[in-house]
C-alpha cells in the first residue's frame, strides 16, 4: 500500500475518519466493559452522568479540566514547534513548588500582589526546568524526548526529598506534605458558593493568549515555521535554536501554571500526589485538540469528563477506572491515524 | 574505603548482572527497532505489559518458560499495533510510541484489577531460581557473579550474541541495517521496507516485554504498579550510549547496573545513610542523561531513524 | 544489432495517473536484445514514472510489461529483478553505513538464508568490475565514495543480479564529460555481452552518441520514435518540446563594479563533500557568473557562504568593499542578496505554509510586515497577491498551501519573493532543476533581466549547457577548488570537462604564483 495526498479533501473526507475514530474507541471501551461483566450502555450512561449529570459533577469536571488545559497548552505549544516536551509533569511540580516556597508565609503580601507574583515565579520555575533539556538539545543535540521524560522521575524524587526534609510540614503528622499556603495566596472562587476557582479563568485566558500569539505574532510565526520545516526556516534566517529555546520557556511556563493553579486554587499545599499524571494526559489533550490552543479547552473538558465520569462509574459499576485511560490512549492513537486519513488516501499498488 | 571494597565482592557484581538483565532485553529490543529506522517509545508500556503477562501466566499455572513466551507474545501484539501505525501509515513515532505506552500501561492495570479485584498485596509466584553452571561458577569472583544467575539472565546474554550475529552476519541483518539507513536502497533491491521495519518493531517489542517479564519472574516474584519505573526510557538512552551496537549496549547496561548496584550499597553505609535516599534513586536517571550528553555528539545515528518511507512519494 | 533480434522487453499501453495528472498515457514500445534505447523527454514528461512502473515500484493503472515474453506481475520489484530487469536510479539508492559489497549483495540472497557467503560474492564482484571496467573496492564504505564511484556501485548492483535489461535514469547528470565517456565504454561492453539498455536522458548529444533508437515522451505521451542513424538533434528537439528549441539570446553587457567578493575563502570538509580551498570569486554588477561543476564538489559551500548560512573558516567575505564580520541569512537578505535555493521543496518553501506565509518568510520581521513583534497580515497578503500577479503564479489564491503548487509556480513565488526586494546580488542555485521548458525559459529571462538591470548574478548549475548559455563568465569548481575565470565562448564543453574532472588546477596555481 501507499499513501497519496488528497488535494481538495471533501467534507466527508474531513469528518468521517475522526468520527469513526471516536466510534471505534467507544466500541473498544464497550467490549472491555463487557469483559468486566458490565453492561456497556449503563457504563457510558454512568460516565456521562458522573461527568455532566449534576451541578456538582460539572464543577468537578471543570476543576479537573483546569490543570489539563495548562498542560495541554504546554504540550500543544511545544509540539507545534516539534519540540517534544514530555516533561510537563515535572514542570507542573516546579510551579507547585515555587508556589509553596513563596506562598506559605515567605511573602506576606495581600492577594492582589502575591497571586500574580506566585504565578510569575511559577512560570519562571517551569521555564527554567525545561531550559535544561532545551539547551541540551540545541547545544549538544541530545534528544529532548528522553531527557524530559527522565526529568519527570528526577524532579519527583527531588520534590519527595524536599517534602520529607526541609519543606515537611511540622503539623503534618508525619505525612510528606508541605505547609499550607497563607489565605492571601489562595486563588478565590470564581463565583461565591461554587467550588470553582480563578485558575479555570486563568486557563481559558491563557488558551486565548496562546492562540493570539501563535497566529498574530512573529514569535508564533517562527514557532510554526520551525515546527513545519526547520531547514527552510534556518535558510530564511529564522534563528531556529533561539526559537526552540523560547518555545521551551513558554511551554514550561504554561505547564508550571497548572501546578500553581492546583496548589493555590484547590489543594492549598504540596503533596506527592498533587498530579495524577496531568503532565502526561496533557499530551492526549493536545493531540486530540490537533495542537490548536482553543481546541485544547474543548479537549481538556472532554478528557476531564471521562476521568471524572469514570471515577463515579467505577464506584457504581465495579469496572476499574483504568477504562478511562484505555479509552483516551485508544482515542489518541486512532485520532492521529484519522487526521492523517483526512489528508491522504490509501492506495493499493 | 568501603566503596572500593564493595567493588571487589562477588555479590555486588552478581547484583549488577541481575539489575542489568531486564535492561539488556529491552535495550536489545529498542536497538533492533531503531536499527530498522523506527523509534519505539512504546518500550515503557510494553515492559509493563510484559511484566504482568508473564507473571500472570505463571500465576495461572503455566510453566516459567511458557510465561516468558506469553510475555513475548503480548509485547509483539503491542509491537504490531505500533508498527502498523508508524510504518505503512508513517505516523509520528513520538506520538504513537507514547500512545502505545499509555495504552499498554492502562490496559495492563485494567487487566490486573479485573484478574485480582480483591487483593491488597499481590500474590507471589515461584520465580526463576539461580542455576550454577558447573565448573564456571567455581571461578573466584567471576563465577558467583556471572555463572550463578537464573537461566533468564543467561538467556539475555545469549540473545545479545544471537542478535549481533544476525545483524552483522546474515542477509536479514544486512537488510535491517540498510532499512534504518536508506530505505530506498532496500526497496531498490526488491525487498519490502514495510515488512522489514514491521518485523523489526514486532520482534523488538517482544524483547522489551521479556525485559519486563524478567522483573516479575526473576528479579522479583510478583507484580506491582509502577514497577518498571522509567526503565524503558533508560534503555532508550542505553541504545544511544551503545552507539546502536549490541555488544556496546550490553556493556552500557552492565556498567549502568553496576552504578545502580553501587548506589544501593552506598546507601546502606554510614556515609550513605546521611544522604536522603531520593538522591540515590535519582542517580540512574541522571546517569542516563549524562550518558546521552556524552554520546550524542559522536554516536552515528541510523540516517533514516524516524523517517517514514512511502515508496510512491514523488 | 544481432541478425535475428529477440524482443527483450515489451511495454504495452502503460497508463498511470497521479490524481488528475496523467503521467503516462498509453505508452507502448519494445526493446530488443543487445539494443540501446534512449528515452528522451523534458522534466515531467513521464520518463521516470514509466521506468518505475517497469521496475515494479509503481503499479500502472492499465497496461502490461513483458520481459522475454513473460508478463511481469505489477508492482513487484522483486519479480522485475528476478526476470532480469535492473535499474540505476537518478538519486542513488545506497546505504552509506554499509560497504560496497554489502550494498551490492543486499537482497541478493533470501533474507532467511543463514549466512552471507562473503567470499563467493566478493569474487563475483571483483570479476564483474574487471569485466566491465568498473573500478571500486568491495570493502570501501559507501559513505566515503565519490559520486562517480557510487554510480559504479549502482551498476555493479544490477550486474551482480545478472540483469538482462538495464535501466539508467539520467546517469550522466552527475558525471563530468570524461566520466560520461567511461560510462559509455562500460555500456558498450555490456551491449556486446548481450544486455539491453534503456537510457533516460534529456541531453540530445548523449542520446545520439549511445543509443540505437530513441523514444520521445512529452506530457506523458509518446510523441515519436526514430533510429539515431535516421535522425538528428534538431528533429529530436522538435519532438521533445513540440517546438524547436531556441537558446536564449544573450547580448553582451559591460560589467560594473565588484559588489561581492570571496577572498581566499576556506571551509571545512563535510563528510565526503570537500570544503572550499582558498576560493576567490568576484561578483560584478551587470554580469552573470556561472559556476560549473559536478555535483558535490563544493557548490553547496559556495552557496552557503554567499547566502549567509555559513561563515568561512579562513578568508574574507567582502560586500561593497567592506569586509563582513557577522554573517547570517538575515544579514544576507538585509544586504540585498536574493537567494534562490537549490531545493525549493525543502529549503525554499515551507510546504504547509500558504503563499502569503511563504512570501514573507525572509522578511517577516522587517518593518514592511511586522511591528513590535506583531505581524501585519493585511500587508503580507497584499505582498503575496502582488507577486502572484506580477510573476504569474498559477494558484487558487494566496491562502493556498504552497505544497499544492507545481514546481514551476513554486519557483515563481520564490523569484518574486527575492526579486521584489530589488536585490543587487542574486544567488541562483540550480534555479531550473526539475522545471518544464516554459518555466525554465521564464526563470532564465528573469535572471537575464535582473542582470541587464545591473544586478550581479551567481548561477550555480550542474547542467553545463545551461551555464554555457547564460553566463558572461564561467568558473569551474572541482574538489573545492575554483578554476580561473573563462569568458563566454572561450572554452569548449570538453575543455570545461577537463577542469570539472579536477585537472588543470596545478598548472594554473603555478601561473598565479
Amino acid at each position: 500500500m501507499r499513501l497519496e495526498p488528497i488535494k481538495n479533501p471533501s467534507l466527508a473526507r474531513s469528518l468521517l475518519p475522526p468520527a469513526s475514530a471516536l466510534g471505534v474507541t467507544v466500541v473498544i471501551a464497550s467490549l472491555l466493559a463487557m469483559v468486566a461483566g458490565a453492561n456497556p450502555f449503563s457504563v457510558f450512561g454512568l460516565i456521562l452522568e458522573g461527568a455532566f449529570g449534576s451541578k456538582f459533577a460539572i464543577l468537578e469536571t471543570l476543576n479537573r479540566a483546569t490543570p489539563l488545559i495548562f498542560t495541554g497548552l504546554a504540550v500543544a505549544v511545544a509540539f507545534r514547534a516539534k519540540f517534544w516536551n514530555i516533561g510537563a509533569e515535572a514542570q507542573l511540580y516546579a510551579g507547585a513548588l515555587m508556589t509553596v516556597l513563596l506562598g506559605t508565609g515567605f511573602l506576606p503580601w495581600p492577594g492582589v500582589v502575591i497571586l500574580p507574583t506566585l504565578a510569575l515565579f511559577s512560570i519562571l520555575a517551569g521555564a527554567t526546568l525545561l531550559l535544561v533539556p532545551a539547551l541540551l538539545k540545541t547545544r549538544f543535540g541530545v534528544d529532548e524526548v528522553v531527557t524530559t521524560l527522565l526529568f519527570n522521575f528526577i524532579f519527583l524524587l527531588f520534590i519527595s526529598m524536599l517534602l520529607e526534609g526541609p519543606l515537611k510540614d511540622p503539623m503534618g503528622m508525619g505525612w510528606p506534605k508541605s505547609a499550607r499556603l497563607i489565605p492571601e495566596a489562595r486563588l478565590p472562587r470564581l463565583v461565591e458558593g461554587l467550588r470553582l476557582h480563578w485558575g479555570f479563568a486563568l486557563a481559558i485566558l491563557s488558551a486565548i493568549a496562546v492562540w493570539i500569539v501563535q497566529t498574530r505574532s512573529t514569535l508564533g510565526y517562527e514557532m510554526r515555521a520551525v515546527g513545519l520545516n526547520k531547514q527552510a526556516a534556518a535558510f530564511a534566517g529564522i534563528p531556529v535554536n533561539i526559537v526552540l529555546v523560547k518555545t521551551a520557556l513558554l511551554s514550561g511556563g504554561l505547564a508550571a501554571l497548572a501546578g500553581f493553579s492546583e496548589v493555590a486554587g484547590l489543594k492549598g499545599s504540596l503533596t506527592l500526589d498533587l498530579s495524577p499524571g496531568f503532565g502526561y494526559t496533557g499530551i492526549i489533550v493536545a493531540m486530540l485538540a490537533l495542537l490548536h490552543p482553543l481546541g485544547v479547552i474543548v479537549a481538556a473538558l472532554f478528557v476531564a469528563g471521562i476521568f471524572v465520569g469514570a471515577d463515579s462509574m467505577s464506584r457504581a459499576a465495579d469496572v476499574p477506572t483504568y477504562l478511562a485511560d484505555i479509552m483516551l490512549a485508544t482515542a489518541l492513537l486512532l485520532m492521529v491515524l484519522a487526521i492523517m486519513l483526512t489528508r491522504f488516501r490509501v492506495v493499493r499498488d | 574505603m568501603e566503596i572500593v571494597e564493595i567493588l571487589f565482592t562477588a555479590s555486588f557484581w552478581a547484583a549488577a548482572i541481575r539489575i542489568a538483565s531486564p535492561l539488556i532485553f529491552a535495550t536489545l529490543g529498542e536497538l533492533i527497532c531503531e536499527r530498522a529506522g523506527v523509534l519505539n517509545l512504546g518500550i515503557e508500556g510494553i515492559m509493563v505489559a510484559g511484566a504482568f503477562a508473564g507473571w500472570m501466566a505463571v500465576y495461572s499455572g503455566t510453566g516459567l518458560w511458557t510465561g516468558v513466551c506469553v510475555a513475548m507474545l503480548v509485547g509483539m501484539l503491542f509491537g504490531t499495533l505500533h508498527s502498523i501505525l508508524t510504518v505503512p501509515f508513517g505516523l509520528s513515532q513520538h506520538v504513537v510510541g507514547l500512545g502505545v505506552t499509555l495504552l499498554a500501561t492502562s490496559s495492563t492495570y485494567y487487566a490486573y484489577r479485573l484478574a485480582l479485584p480483591e487483593v491488597t498485596s499481590p500474590p507471589k509466584i515461584e520465580a526463576f531460581q539461580p542455576f550454577e553452571i558447573p565448573i564456571l561458577s567455581g571461578i573466584p569472583l567471576l563465577g558467583p557473579a556471572l555463572f550463578s544467575q537464573t537461566p533468564f539472565t543467561y538467556l539475555a546474554f545469549v540473545l545479545v550474541a544471537v542478535v549481533a550475529v544476525i545483524l552483522y552476519r546474515t542477509p536479514l541483518g544486512l537488510a535491517v541495517r540498510a532499512a534504518g539507513e536508506s530505505p530506498a536502497a532496500v526497496a531498490a533491491q526488491g525487498l519490502s521496507v514495510t515488512a522489514i521495519r514491521m518485523g523489526a518493531v514486532i520482534v523488538g517489542s517482544g524483547f522489551m516485554a521479556m525485559g519486563g517479564a524478567f522483573l516479575t519472574m526473576s528479579a522479583f516474584d510478583s507484580f506491582f504498579f509502577e514497577m518498571v519505573n522509567g526503565r524503558g526510557w533508560i534503555c532508550i538512552a542505553l541504545v544511544v550510549f551503545g552507539s546502536w551496537r549490541p555488544g556496546k549496549a550490553l556493556l552500557g547496561a552492565v556498567l549502568f547496573a553496576a552504578f545502580d548496584a553501587l548506589q544501593i550499597r552506598v546507601q546502606q553505609t554510614n556515609f550513605g545513610s546521611q544522604i536522603p535516599y531520593q538522591f540515590f534513586l535519582m542517580m540512574p536517571y541522571i546517569l542516563s542523561i549524562l550518558a546521552l550528553v556524552v554520546m550524542s555528539r559522536r554516536a552515528k545515528v541510523p540516517a533514516a531513524l524516524m523517517v517514514p518511507f512511502n515508496k510512491g512519494e514523488r | 544489432m544481432p541478425k535475428n533480434p529477440v524482443e527483450a522487453l515489451c511495454l504495452n499501453a502503460i497508463t498511470k495517473r497521479f490524481g488528475e495528472l496523467i503521467a503516462n498515457d498509453a505508452v507502448s514500445f519494445s526493446v530488443m536484445k543487445g539494443e540501446v534505447v534512449a528515452l528522451l523527454g523534458e522534466n515531467g514528461a513521464g520518463k521516470t514514472t514509466l521506468m518505475n512502473i517497469l521496475f515494479g515500484q509503481y503499479t500502472a493503472d492499465s497496461g502490461t510489461v513483458a520481459v522475454f515474453g513473460e508478463t511481469l506481475p505489477p508492482g513487484n520489484s522483486r519479480a522485475a529483478l528476478d526476470a532480469g530487469v535492473g535499474m540505476v536510479h537518478q538519486h542513488f539508492t545506497l546505504a552509506d553505513n554499509l560497504t560496497v559489497q554489502e550494498n551490492i549483495t543486499l537482497g541478493a540472497r533470501s533474507l532467511f538464508s543463514p549466512h552471507l557467503d562473503r567470499a563467493a560474492s566478493r569474487a563475483k564482484i571483483i570479476e564483474l568490475s574487471e569485466k566491465f571496467h568498473l573500478v571500486v573496492s568491495p570493502d570501501a564504505d559507501v559513505g566515503s565514495l565519490t559520486v562517480g564511484e557510487r554510480q559504479r556501485v549502482e551498476i555493479l548492483k544490477a550486474l551482480y543480479r545478472d540483469v538482462q535489461i538495464l535501466i539508467l535514469d539520467e546517469p550522466t547528470a552527475v558525471l563530468t564529460p570524461q566520466e560520461t565517456d567511461d560510462l559509455f565504454a562500460t555500456l558498450r561492453l555490456a551491449i556486446a555481452k548481450g544486455l539491453s539498455i534503456i537510457f533516460i536522458s534529456h541531453k540530445l548529444h548523449e542520446v545520439m552518441a549511445i543509443a540505437d533508437r530513441v523514444i520521445v515522451l512529452r506530457h506523458g505521451k509518446m510523441t515519436g520514435g526514430a533510429r539515431t542513424k535516421d535522425t538528428d538533434k534538431r528533429a529530436l528537439a522538435a519532438m521533445m518540446m513540440g517546438v524547436e528549441a531556441t537558446p536564449p539570446q544573450v547580448a553582451p553587457v559591460n560589467p560594473g563594479a565588484v559588489l561581492f567578493e570571496l577572498q581566499n575563502v576556506t571551509t571545512p570538509d563535510f563528510g565526503n563533500v570537500p570544503g572550499l580551498k582558498s576560493v576567490s570569486l568576484a561578483l560584478k554588477a551587470g554580469q552573470i557568473i556561472g559556476l560549473a561543476g559536478v555535483s558535490g564538489n563544493g557548490q553547496a559551500a559556495v552557496a552557503d557562504i554567499v547566502g549567509g548560512l555559513h561563515n568561512p573558516s579562513a578568508g574574507r567575505v567582502v560586500l561593497n568593499g567592506n569586509t563582513i564580520q557577522k554573517w547570517s541569512p538575515r544579514e544576507a537578505v538585509q544586504n540585498g542578496i536574493a537567494r534562490i535555493p537549490e531545493d525549493r521543496h525543502k529549503t525554499g518553501t515551507i510546504a504547509d505554509f500558504d503563499l502569503t506565509e511563504n512570501a514573507i518568510l525572509e522578511r517577516y520581521n522587517t518593518d514592511a510586515f511586522s511591528k513590535g513583534g506583531w505581524l501585519n497580515w493585511r500587508r503580507s497578503r497584499a505582498f503575496a497577491d502582488s507577486i502572484i500577479d506580477k510573476y504569474d503564479v498559477r494558484c487558487p489564491g494566496a491562502d493556498t498551501p504552497i505544497r499544492l503548487l507545481s514546481g514551476g509556480n513554486m519557483q515563481k513565488l520564490i523569484l518574486g519573493r527575492v526579486l521584489e526586494a530589488d536585490p543587487q546580488i542574486i544567488l541562483a542555485n540550480q534555479p531550473v532543476r526539475g522545471l518544464d521548458i516554459g518555466a525554465v525559459n521564464y526563470v532564465h529571462s528573469q535572471l537575464l533581466a535582473a542582470r541587464d538591470g545591473g544586478a550581479a548574478v551567481l548561477l550555480i548549475s550542474e547542467d553545463l549547457d545551461e551555464v554555457m548559455a547564460l553566463s558572461d563568465v564561467i568558473h569551474v569548481i572541482a574538489d573545492g577548488r575554483l578554476s580561473p575565470e573563462f569568458s563566454r565562448g572561450q572554452m569548449t564543453p570538453a575543455q570545461l570537462g577537463f577542469w570539472m574532472a579536477g585537472q588543470g588546477f596545478e598548472t594554473s596555481v603555478a601561473h598565479a604564483s
